[in-house]
C-alpha cells in the first residue's frame, strides 16, 4: 500500500514536470498555430543554464533566475527570427523548421559545452527526504517540485481566467481572427506567448537539473510525452494541459512499477513476463492518447470553439 | 539571377569541384579508408567521442598510419540510431567503397548495421557492442570483437556480487540486446537469488518508479547496466532516494566509468565495479596511453577510449601483417587473429568465435589522497574468460 503511495507521488512528479512543458507548447500551438517542435530544447537551454550557473556561483537560488532568463531569452531570438517567418506556411514547413532548430541548438551546445554532461547537486536545504506518512521516506526535492508545478498551475490558471491578458489568450485560442479585427497587437500577443512557454519549459529544465543528467537531447525525450500530454489534454487548453500531464505521469508510472507484477502473475516464465510487461508499459501511454483520439478526438477537456 | 539560382549555381559549383577530390583519394598508394560509425549525438555522445578520439590518438601518434600503412578514418554520426548506422553503412559501402569499418558503441546499431557490412563484402571490428547474437550461431569470419562479448561483461559482476558474499539481488537494465544480455550475464554467475528483475528504456531520465520497487524489494545488492547518461541519472537518483547507503551496489564498467563518476561525484563512492581495464593498470603501454589522451584531450580516458585504442592496434597489426592490402580478406583474418599488439589490459587474445579471452577485475570507487574520487583496481575476478557462445560458433 506505501508502494502504491510513493509510486502516486512520483506519477505526480513527473505530471507536473510534463505540465511545465505541455502548457507552454499547448498554449504556442493553439494561439499561434505553431508546431514548435524546438520546446523540449528550450527546457535543454534552461536546464544548461541552471546548471552552470549553480556550477559557478554554488547557488540554486540563482539558478532559477538564471535558466528562465536564458530559456525566456532564446525563446523571444527564435520567435523573432525563425518562427514569425513561419505564421502563415503549412505546418510541414513549421514541423521542418522548428527540427533544424533543434539541430542547431544540440549542436551549438555541443560546441559551447561538449557532449560530457553536467552535474548539479540537490540545494543542499531540500536535500534529504521526508517521511510522509510513517514508513515511506519521500524526497524533499520531488516533493518542492510537486509544490511549485501546481502553484505554478494555480498561477496560470489565474493569469487565463483572471486577466486582461489570460482574457485575450483565451481569445486568441478560440477566435483569433476577431480578436485580430478588433484592434489587438497580435504580434505582441505571439511574442509574449512564446516568451511565457519558453520560460515555463526554462523552469521545467532548471528543477530537473539536479534530478536528471543535464545534457544534449535531454530536450527530445520528453517532447515526446508532452505531445502525448497535448493531444490527450486538448490543443490550446491550459486546463487540458495540467489534467492531462497528470493522467499521463501518474499512468506512465504506475504501468512502470505494477506492469511487471502484474505479468508474472499471468505469464510463467518469469524473463518472458519482463520483457512483455516492459513493452506493455512502454507502450501504456501511447495506447492512452490512441483511446482518446478514439473516443474524443478533440482531447479530453478541449479549448470551446 | 534570383538569390535562389544563385545558391543552386554554386552549391552545383562546390559539388563538382569536390568529386576530383574523391576520384583522387581512390587512386594507388592511397591511405586506407576506414568507415567509422559511432554515436555522437545525443546523452550517450560521449561514449562515441571517447572511441572516436582515442582511436584518432593511435593514428596520430603514428603519424598518420596504423602498423605503417597510412589509413583515414572516416567518422559519421548514427545518433544511436539503427535505421540511420545502416544508412551510413551502406553509402560507404556502395558509393565510397569503403571495405573496413568500426566505431560502433551501441548492440542496437550495431545489429542493424553489422550485416549489411559483412553481406557487403566489408569488414568489422568491434570496439565496444558485442551482442550474443552475433557470437554464437550467427558468428562470421569477417566480423572481430575487441572490447568483449556483452555478456561476459555482466557475467563479470555476477562473479563478483557472488565473491563479495551477497545473496539476493535486485537487477535492472533497458529493453534492447545489450541490456537483455547484460540480466542473462549475471544471472549466469550470480550464485543467489534474484529478488527482483526490472527493464528500463533506452531514453529513460526519470528512474523514481525503480527505486520504490528496489527499496519494496529490499535486496541485500543491487546490478544495473545503464550505460552514458542513463548511468549517471540512475545513480544520483539511487543517492537521492537514500538508498546509497543501505543497498551496496555491483555493476559492470559501462554503468560507471570516468565520466560518470566525474558526474555523480559522491553518489558513486563505494560502488563495486567490475572491468577489464582501469586508468590505474601499470602497463608501461597503458601509462604512456593514459598520459597522451591527458596531453591531447584534457580528460581521463574512459574504458570506451582504451577499446577504441586496443582497436586501432589491432588493425594496425593487421594492417602491417598484410602491407595494407584488405582485399584478400583471408590473409587479413589470419594477421589480424594473431593478435600481435600490445593491449592496453595487458593481456588479449581472441577465442573461437572471434570475441577476446581476457581477465576481468573488480574495481572500487574510493577517495585518493588528494581527495578525488577514483576507481580503484582489486583482485582478478575472472582469468582468460571468454563467453558462453562461442561453442556454437562454427566458423
Amino acid at each position: 500500500m506505501t508502494l502504491v503511495l510513493e509510486q502516486l507521488l512520483n506519477g505526480l512528479q513527473l505530471g507536473v514536470t510534463l505540465f511545465l512543458l505541455a502548457a507552454g507548447l499547448t498554449l504556442i500551438f493553439g494561439i499561434m498555430g505553431i508546431i514548435n517542435l524546438a520546446h523540449g530544447a528550450l527546457y535543454m537551454v534552461g536546464a544548461y543554464a541552471g546548471a552552470l550557473t549553480a556550477k559557478a556561483t554554488g547557488s540554486f537560488l540563482l539558478a532559477v533566475p538564471a535558466g528562465l532568463a536564458a530559456a525566456g531569452l532564446t525563446g523571444i531570438i527564435i520567435e523573432y527570427i525563425v518562427i514569425r517567418r513561419l505564421y502563415d506556411r503549412d505546418h510541414l514547413d513549421q514541423v521542418l523548421a522548428t527540427y533544424g532548430l533543434i539541430l542547431f541548438l544540440n549542436e551549438l551546445v555541443t560546441i559551447l559545452f561538449g557532449r560530457q554532461p553536467l552535474f548539479v547537486g540537490v540545494p543542499p536545504a531540500l536535500s534529504g527526504a521526508v517521511e510522509i506518512i510513517p514508513g515511506v521516506p519521500y524526497s524533499v526535492y520531488r516533493l518542492t517540485i510537486i509544490a511549485v508545478g501546481l502553484m505554478l498551475a494555480l498561477g496560470l490558471f489565474l493569469l487565463i481566467t483572471r486577466t486582461r491578458l489570460g482574457m485575450l489568450i483565451r481569445a486568441g485560442a478560440t477566435h483569433r481572427e476577431m480578436v485580430r479585427a478588433l484592434g489587438v497587437d497580435i504580434r505582441l500577443l505571439y511574442t509574449l506567448v512564446f516568451g511565457l512557454g519558453a520560460l515555463l519549459a526554462g523552469f521545467a529544465g532548471v528543477m530537473a537539473g539536479p534530478l536528471l543528467s543535464v545534457q544534449v537531447g535531454m530536450g527530445e525525450q520528453i517532447l515526446i510525452m508532452t505531445f502525448v500530454v497535448v493531444v490527450v489534454g486538448g490543443v490550446g487548453s491550459i486546463r487540458g494541459a495540467f489534467f492531462g500531464a497528470l493522467i499521463v505521469g501518474i499512468v506512465d508510472t504506475l504501468l512502470r512499477a505494477f506492469m511487471p507484477m502484474l505479468m508474472r502473475g499471468l505469464v510463467t516464465n518469469t524473463s518472458e513476463a519482463d520483457a512483455l510487461s516492459a513493452g506493455l508499459s512502454s507502450m501504456g501511454v501511447y495506447v492512452l492518447m490512441a483511446l482518446v483520439l478514439l473516443v474524443r478526438p478533440q482531447g479530453l477537456f478541449a479549448a470551446r470553439g | 539571377m534570383k538569390r535562389r539560382d544563385f545558391l543552386l549555381a554554386s552549391a552545383a559549383g562546390a559539388a563538382t569541384m569536390a568529386a576530383p577530390s574523391i576520384l583522387r583519394a581512390q587512386g594507388a598508394g592511397a591511405p586506407v579508408r576506414i568507415g567509422f560509425i559511432t554515436t555522437l549525438s545525443g546523452p550517450a555522445g560521449y561514449l562515441g567521442q571517447d572511441i572516436r578520439d582515442a582511436f584518432q590518438l593511435a593514428i596520430d601518434s603514428e603519424g598518420g598510419k596504423l602498423g605503417g600503412v597510412a589509413v583515414q578514418a572516416i567518422v559519421e554520426d548514427d545518433g544511436l540510431r539503427p535505421g540511420q548506422g545502416k544508412s551510413i553503412a551502406e553509402r560507404m559501402l556502395r558509393n565510397d567503397g569503403i571495405r573496413l569499418f568500426s566505431g560502433i558503441v551501441f548492440s542496437n546499431v550495431l545489429g542493424a548495421t553489422a550485416p549489411d557490412i559483412l553481406d557487403g563484402g566489408g569488414i568489422y571490428v568491434s570496439p565496444n557492442a558485442g551482442p550474443s547474437n552475433f557470437a554464437g550461431r550467427e558468428c562470421h569470419k569477417n566480423y572481430y570483437v575487441i572490447s568483449w562479448q556483452n555478456d561476459s561483461l555482466h557475467e563479470s559482476a555476477g562473479r563478483s556480487a557472488s565473491e563479495l558474499g551477497y545473496q539476493n539481488a535486485f537487477i535492472l537494465s533497458p529493453n534492447y540486446q545489450a541490456g537483455q544480455d547484460a540480466l542473462a550475464g549475471f544471472k549466469r554467475m550470480f550464485r543467489g537469488k534474484i529478488a527482483g528483475e526490472q527493464f528500463t528504456r533506452l531514453d529513460q531520465t526519470d528512474f523514481a518508479a525503480e527505486m520504490a520497487a528496489i527499496r519494496a524489494a529490499n535486496p541485500d545488492v543491487v546490478f544495473q547496466f545503464h550505460p552514458g547518461g542513463l548511468g549517471i541519472a540512475f545513480l544520483r537518483q539511487y543517492q537521492q532516494a537514500g538508498l546509497l547507503g543501505r543497498i551496496p551496489m555491483v555493476v559492470a564498467a559501462p554503468s560507471l566509468d570516468h565520466t560518470t563518476l566525474a558526474a555523480v561525484g559522491d553518489a558513486a563512492v563505494g560502488v563495486n565495479v567490475t572491468s577489464h581495464w582501469n586508468v590505474d593498470f601499470d602497463n608501461p603501454q597503458n601509462q604512456a596511453f593514459v598520459a597522451a589522451f591527458r596531453a591531447k584531450y584534457n580528460r581521463t580516458p574512459t574504458y570506451y577510449a582504451s577499446q577504441g585504442y586496443d582497436t586501432a592496434l589491432a588493425i594496425g597489426a593487421a594492417l602491417r601483417q598484410t602491407n595494407g592490402n584488405i582485399a584478400n580478406q583471408d590473409a587479413f583474418r589470419t594477421a589480424m587473429l594473431k593478435a600481435d599488439f600490445k593491449s592496453l589490459r595487458g593481456g588479449f587474445k581472441f577465442g573461437p568465435n572471434q570475441h577476446p579471452i581476457q581477465d576481468w577485475y573488480a574495481l572500487k570507487v574510493e577517495r585518493n589522497a588528494a581527495g578525488q574520487l577514483e576507481l580503484k583496481t582489486g583482485k582478478k575476478v575472472l582469468e582468460n574468460h571468454g563467453d558462453s557462445y562461442a561453442a556454437s560458433c562454427k566458423l
